[in-house]
Formats: C-alpha cells, structure tokens, sequence
C-alpha cells in the first residue's frame, strides 16, 4: 500500500508552495517594515502598534465585528424555524426545498449583490449599514438554513416518540431534544456565516456606499490603492487571529453546553 | 382530532418557508425582470424589450470577461480533480498522522477568509518574481479548488473496503489496475460532485481572482465589480447564468433518478 502514498507527493509540493509559502509570506511581510519588492528582514511590531493605536481602524474593527454578528444572529433566528420546518416535511417536499435553497448558491455573489443594489434603489432613504445588513442576511441564509437542517434530519425521530411517551410536552420536547440535537448544525452554520461575513468586502463595497467601510475594504485598500503591504498583511493577520479566536469560543461554548 | 390540531400549525410553517423563498428568489426574480426592461432604470419597469441582450452581445469586455471566466474554470476544475483525486486516494493509504497533518494544511483555504489566501497569494508571486497574468489567476484557482475535491472524496473513500483494492492486487492486478479497474469506479459520483463543486467555486470567485489576475484579465465577478456606473446589461447576463444554473442543476439531480429507475427496471426484468 506504501506505494499507493506516493500519490500524494505532487499534492503535498503544492501545498507547500501554494498554501504553506503565501501563509509564511504574510506573517513576515506583517511583522517588518518597507518591504514590498524586497524583503529586508528587520522585525518590528510598529504595523500591529498602529492598527491598535488609531481610533479609526478600531472603528472599522468594531463594525465590521458588529454587523457579522447582527448578520449572524439574524440568519440563526430567521433560518432556525426554516430548518425545523423543512425536517418536518413529507422526504420528497424536503428534497425539493433544500434544492430550492441550494440554487442561489450556485449563482455568483456579485451578480446577487448588484441585484440587490437595484432592488434597494428603491429605497434610497435606508441607512448603508442596514443595506450592507439585507446584502450579507440574503447571501449567508441559506447556508445557515441547510446546515441546521442537516442536522435536525440526521436525528433519530424515535428520540421525540420517546419524549411524548414520557409526558413532554411539544414545547418541553423542543428545548430538552430537538435544540440540543441541532446545535453542531447550528455551530457550522455560524462558521460558514460569521467567517465570510466578517471578511466581506465586495457586500459593503456595492450596496453601502463609498463611506461604508468594513475590515475587507481596509486590506484592500492598503493592498491597491496605498501599496503598504506590510500593514494590509499586518491588519488580515489580525482578522485571521480574531475569526479564530471566535471561531474556538463557539466550540468551547458548544462543550460548555454539552457538560451541563 | 389530530389533523384538526395539525393544520394551522401546518398552514402557518408552510407560510413561513413561502416566505423565506420569496426573499431568496426576489433578487433573482427582480433581475429577470428587468433584463428585458425597455428603460435604463432600475427602479420602473417602462416596457419589454430585448436591447441589453443586444447590448450583452455587442459588449467586448462583458463577453471577454464571460470567456475569462469559463476558460478559468474549465481549466482549473480539470486539474484540481485530477490532482485532487489522486492525491484523495493516496491519503486514505497514508499513516494517521501524516494524513491529518496534510488534510489540516489542505483545510487552511477552506478556513481562511478569501481575502487572507488572496493576499498571501499575490505576496508570493510577487516575492517570487512572477508577474500577474492568467497563469497565476489559473494556479491560484486550482490552489483553492483541490481541497474541496479533496473534502469531498475522502468520506466516499473511507467507505471503501479495503479488501477489495487488496485483493485485486493478490490476483495479479498491479497498483495502477486496482486504481483504474477497483478503486476509480467505486468513487467516480463522489469525483463528479467534486469537480461540480470546483467548477463552481472557481466560476463564482470574486476575491482571489481581483488580487491574481494580471491587468487586463476580468472574470465577470471583476467585471461586475470594477463597474462604475450601474450596467442593465448585467441583469441579462445573470438572467443567462441562472437558467444555465437552473439547467445543469436539474440534470445532475434528474440524471441519478432516471439511471436508478432503469437499472431498476433492469434488474426487475430479471
């Protein structure tokens, strides 16, 4: 069987150029200075330093952690109901809904996103968060969506006949089965929603406006239009740290629940 | 007395799932609409027309950024499903800890933000003195393409027996037959969602392509992006990407049936 092994040996050389290499890159083009055709290796905290120090960037920081959580939070309690709903289906009924849902997935974000810009035209007086807020809430839904329902219809349904046979009521059911049950659906759905959301910049970028300013757009403009690519490396290496910080909270939040 | 309790529950979620559909298809609808508008406007309907069609067609960079697109994707999703297979493949047989080691590696695109691979992308061209230019757009879209198909083949490979690939080789076949003959067959529908879902993601890329591509070179997300004053034409482009979507969906799920209905019928003939 060894020699089946060696069939990964391209693969890991691309790997290691291609994803091991550009994650390398980052971090030493964050931690120096002046470096973007020739890396001087002085090592220096000062991008880190004044990404903490300006109120500006933490502004920016604070929205766009602000809106991926609003955005989150709505897709759980919009796309919950949805999910449990869909499970209660007859099979043929839930294959075809979660085809539904899947659909839009295919069809390029940006297209959906300048679809939305004209459908807002109409409403010009809305304030750009909440625009950016519709954009992001209608892209990352039916992930959410599926997800929770994934795992609500892996659940053994015995599990609720059982819960009825014992006197639980529907409601009591819900909260002492059902929800617990689903929350690893409701975990990766938070993944697949919160993570993009937080890096989003092309949402804020067509439907909020030139004022309406996310992380995403940050990096982007220190990697375009200022060229300081050791501090637009330095600000996505903060992004990356944060979004894996959040992304551990959730799961030891998950364990949390389970030990009580 | 059981259905009369049921019902207006029942009526109430099935409202409530309308609901939600109609807020996933109104921007879908609302395109389609108005990609037959006869007025520029976006907000008034003022009469059928086919201009933008017209417009879409006649449109150099529009139609270049289509052909960017599909050229990417063809290529990018058949090289990271070779690789990706092969390498699937390989994993299974490897030592535990080698294998999570290298899936781990393999998961970092899937789990970074876009613009973090993008980024560290570019810097290594960059560092590495190579220009941006449809190369690097293509190995940045099989960089973030193959794990996917990795993802997607490695559960479908853990169902394998082992046996079966053994034995094969215990009757004389050599590795490349066991590939070919025992293995390839087993997980060719997995291979297949696989490329789906590659094709798609390199189809759909907006991020890592805006930060790979050389000057020049738009995808119909750059494209999209990069516009400065709003386009109708665009709503005729995605009115053409969501019926070809809407088609290759209902032949990849309608394909399946129609094979399992006739080797039913095969198997009932019997």
């Amino acid at each position: 069987m060894k020699s089946f092994f060696r069939m990964t040996y391209p693969y890991i050389l691309w790997i290691a150029v291609f994803i091991v290499a550009p994650m390398i890159m980052i971090l030493l083009y964050a931690l120096t200075k002046d470096g973007n055709r020739t890396l001087i290796f002085r090592f220096t905290l000062e991008n880190f330093t004044r990404f903490f120090s300006d109120p500006t960037f933490m502004r920016v920081l604070f929205t766009s952690l602000r809106i991926a959580l609003f955005t989150t939070v709505f897709c759980i309690l919009i796309g919950y109901p949805a999910a449990l709903f869909i499970a209660n289906l007859s099979e043929r009924a839930q294959t075809m809904m979660v085809l539904l849902l899947t659909l839009p997935m295919w069809i390029n974000m940006l297209l959906k996103t300048y679809a939305w810009r004209g459908i807002l035209m109409n409403f010009d007086n809305l304030e750009s968060e909440v625009k950016v807020f519709i954009g992001m809430v209608y892209d990352f839904l039916p992930y959410m969506i599926i997800q929770i329902h994934t795992s609500i219809a892996k659940m053994d349904r015995e599990l609720l006949t059982a819960a009825y046979d014992l006197g639980a009521n529907k409601w009591k059911t819900f909260l002492k089965v059902t929800l617990p049950l689903s929350v690893p659906g409701i975990i990766s759905g938070i993944t697949l929603v919160f993570l993009p959301a937080v890096s989003s910049f092309v949402i804020p970028k067509l439907l909020g406006g030139g004022d309406y300013v996310l992380i995403g757009n940050l990096i982007e403009t220190f990697f375009v239009t200022t060229g300081d690519w050791n501090f637009g490396s330095a600000i996505s290496l903060v992004m990356a740290l944060i979004i894996i910080a959040s992304m551990w909270l959730t799961k030891k939040m998950d364990r949390n629940a389970k030990e009580d | 007395m059981e259905k009369k309790k049921r019902s207006p529950w029942s009526f109430m979620s099935n409202g409530y799932l309308l609901l939600v559909l109609l807020f996933i298809y109104l921007p879908i609808a609302y395109v389609v609409v108005f990609s037959f508008n006869e007025g520029k406007s976006m907000t008034k309907f003022s009469g059928f027309s086919l201009r933008w069609y017209e417009n879409m067609f006649s449109d150099r960079t529009m139609l270049d950024s289509i052909k960017y697109t599909v050229l990417v994707a063809v290529i990018a999703t058949l090289i990271s499903t070779v690789m990706g297979t092969i390498a699937a493949i390989g994993l299974s047989k490897a030592r535990p800890l080698v294998r999570s080691a290298i899936l781990e590696t393999n998961n970092l695109p899937v789990m970074n933000p876009d613009i973090v691979t993008a980024i560290g992308m570019m810097l290594l061209f960059i560092v590495a003195g190579v220009r941006l230019s449809l190369t690097t757009l293509i190995l940045s879209h099989i960089t973030f393409c193959t794990p996917y198909v990795i993802l997607t083949i490695m559960p479908k490979l853990r169902q394998l027996d082992d046996n079966v690939a053994e034995a094969a080789l215990d009757l004389g076949a050599n590795p490349w037959q066991a590939l070919v003959k025992v293995i390839l067959p087993q997980i060719y529908p997995a291979i297949l969602s696989g490329a789906l879902i590659a094709f798609s993601m390199s189809f759909d890329d907006f991020v890592i392509s805006f930060f790979t591509a050389g000057v020049g070179i738009n995808n119909i997300s750059m494209y999209v992006y990069s516009m400065k004053r709003y386009n109708p034409s665009v709503n005729a482009l995605s009115t053409l990407i969501v019926i070809v979507v809407t088609l290759i969906l209902i032949l990849v799920n309608v394909i399946p049936y129609i094979k399992d209905k006739k080797t039913l019928k095969e198997e009932t003939r019997r």
